[in-house]
């Protein structure tokens, strides 16, 4: 089963490589838009970038295990990232972390048994001053309290889709409305 | 709260401030519109240098200087400019802020920037986790392509501008400027050796300036001001050319935890107390701040500034805590740490230091790329060795093997991340030695479970 993009993102492609001098350079991105479109990205990604980008499939899956945000097996429904990292374990990411062990019944980098959700730990997220956070799926959720995350956990497995939160840089502004773009 | 004036962030409050009607509104765009219109590119390279931006990324290089560095386009050449967003250094969560609450800022800084140095093309590399931050820049590059911002012929100039943001797939080495080019290029973000510098051979081969976010957004307001004015706001004297307005970061066990702008050279004490709003817990004094991101070795407020030469840099500090020293890259290089990023990690008495290290070493375990042994090796062994004395399985001589590693790894690498690793290692056995070895005896109670102080409840201080 060969991996194809839709006609609508082999586009999307097209312009990625005309934004670079190297076909190769657009090898990131591409790939975060293949695994969007499947969930991970498999070994039919590979070979199907390598071929699109003009590239050796072992360069491909080289960039593939570098980085931390390529799924190399397919993950559950959703993925919870747990920021571990100095800043936010000392505002209770441990705590955070224990408690959806608990709750999603595994371990952090495997998937609970409903497939729901997919347990990581991820390191510092660039929300230190607002820990304990969470990112689940492209969204970041900061200042988290056990409840707060239940009530989260809660929606998303009803099929809702909150959104990440305009966090107050300052103390004192006034928080502007949320909206992605 | 001290009353600075926000120059930097002066957008961030307005209501849907991410957008191009509101940005303008509030004065985005006229220092690009001046620039292209009515300078030259030497006359923008001169007030940058006498602006005296001190690099925001880590490193403090002086800006104007790497723009210097620029080798001369030859024949068939491109220069390129290339934006450091790749934010990951623990403890650091300034450029976040710009790049969600005015991204404009950050691209008129770029459009400047590319026409000063004769670059065509820049990429801004995004770590790829920061979903909202690359949302609101593509759509503020789309609408500034729009409005004739960039494209061929921006504000009427025959000078091509073209932005594209490049998003990273989840690598902390990729903050370093050469791995970090690597991976643009859609390799394994392994750093090069230098030199040859990006200045001289960068993206694709090209002579290329790689700069942070902050420092490439403060160039619209050294254009507004001039470069003497702006370089004055610091509260340094000018000989110590570290210039400017800048953002802090606070978080960790402080009341108000967040990012503050405030001109270079506050002290940590002020940044804590008044901008941090004191200690969380007021029954709970400070033990240590990390002054500058992760790798910024720790800093106590016991130690005090060893200066009595008159000829000393710090000699007007001699005698006086860590705390009270002006923040900025040479004053605290001088008391053997670093400015880092400007974001500080502030623990209390709760916090075991043997924990806080362990917590860091896994992090530097887990993102050294494993181009070199020293550090692909180095940094295991030291998060190793804190999880044997952690769990009480160590021995004293366990203490000066950290130290003796930490050593072996300095200067052996290809980048800087086994310094980065190593120097804060050394400085909290150094100062925390008495620690160490009692872990090393016994291991670590229970308790030592950095969360244990708001375990019970996770409930959010305060607001101010």
């Amino acid at each position: 089963m060969a991996f194809t993009l839709s006609a609508e993102h082999e586009k999307i492609v097209d312009e990625l490589i005309a934004r670079y001098p190297t076909k190769q350079a657009a090898c990131i991105p591409v790939l975060h838009l293949c695994q969007r479109q499947v969930g991970w990205v498999s070994p039919d990604v590979v070979a199907y970038v390598a071929t699109r980008l003009g590239m050796a499939a072992s360069e491909v899956q080289g960039v593939v295990t570098f980085y931390t945000m390529y799924a190399q097996h397919p993950p559950g429904k959703h993925t919870v990232w747990v920021c571990r990292t100095l800043s936010c374990e000392l505002m209770g990411a441990k705590t955070i972390q224990e408690h959806l062990e608990h709750r999603l019944g595994c371990h952090a980098g495997e998937t609970s048994a409903d497939g729901t959700f997919t347990l990581k730990k991820a390191e510092c997220l660039a929300a230190c001053g607002y820990g304990p956070m969470v990112q689940i799926d492209d969204q970041f959720f900061e200042n988290l309290t056990v409840e707060k995350l239940d009530a989260l956990l809660d929606r998303i497995a009803r099929g809702e889709t909150p959104t990440q939160e305009e966090t107050a840089w300052y103390p004192n502004a006034a928080a502007a409305t949320t909206s992605g773009s | 709260m001290p009353s600075y004036q926000n120059i930097l962030s002066n957008r961030y409050t307005l209501a849907r401030s991410w957008t191009l009607e509101v940005a303008e509104r509030a004065g985005a765009y006229q220092q690009a519109r001046k620039a292209l219109t009515s300078m030259t590119p030497d006359q923008i390279k001169a007030e940058v240098k006498a602006a005296n931006i001190r690099g925001r990324g880590g490193a403090g290089f002086p800006a104007g200087m790497k723009w210097g560095f620029l080798a001369p386009k030859k024949e068939g050449q491109e220069v390129y400019l290339v934006i450091n967003a790749d934010e990951g250094e623990p403890g650091t969560f300034k450029d976040r802020t710009i790049m969600e609450k005015d991204p404009h800022r950050l691209i008129e800084g770029c459009i400047i920037a590319m026409y000063a140095i004769g670059a065509h093309k820049c990429w801004i590399y995004v770590r790829c986790e920061l979903v909202l931050a690359i949302a609101r820049l593509e759509a503020a590059i789309r609408e500034a392509h729009a409005r004739g911002f960039l494209g061929a012929r921006p504000f009427g100039k025959e000078h091509a501008l073209d932005i594209h943001v490049h998003p990273g797939a989840g690598a902390y080495i990729c903050g370093e400027e050469t791995s970090l080019l690597n991976s643009l290029e859609g390799k394994r973000g392994e750093p090069r050796l230098k030199p040859p510098f990006p200045a001289v051979k960068g993206a694709f081969g090209m002579p290329t300036i790689v700069n942070n976010v902050e420092t490439i957004s403060a160039v619209p307001d050294v254009v507004a001001m001039g470069g003497e004015a702006w370089s004055n706001i610091s509260l340094l004297p000018p000989e110590m050319k570290d210039g400017g307005t800048r953002l802090y970061g606070i978080s960790g066990h402080v009341k108000r935890p967040g990012v503050y702008e405030a001109p270079v050279g506050i002290t940590m004490r002020e940044l804590i107390y008044d901008f941090g709003g004191g200690m969380l817990h007021p029954d709970r004094k400070l033990k240590g701040v990390i002054p500058g991101g992760s790798s910024t070795p720790v800093l106590r407020e016991q130690d005090k500034v060893e200066a009595k030469d008159p000829k000393h840099p710090l000699n007007k500090w001699h005698g006086k805590s860590h705390l009270d020293v002006p923040m900025a890259v040479d004053t605290y290089r001088g008391i053997g740490t670093m400015l880092g990023t400007c974001c500080a990690i502030v623990m209390d008495t709760s916090v075991s230091m043997v924990e806080a290290s362990r917590n860091l070493m896994k992090f530097y375990a887990h993102e050294s790329c494993g181009q070199c042994t020293p550090c692909r090796e180095g940094t295991g062994w030291l998060a190793n060795v804190l999880d044997q004395i952690a769990a009480g399985r160590g021995k004293p001589s366990d203490v000066d093997l950290l130290v003796d590693i930490s050593n072996n790894m300095m200067g052996n690498t290809i980048c800087a991340l086994a310094d980065g690793t190593a120097m804060p290692m050394l400085a909290f056995v150094r100062k925390f030695r008495k620690e160490f070895l009692e872990a090393a005896e016994k291991g670590l109670p229970q308790s030592a479970r950095l969360d244990e102080a708001i375990r019970s409840q996770l409930v959010r201080r305060e607001a101010a």
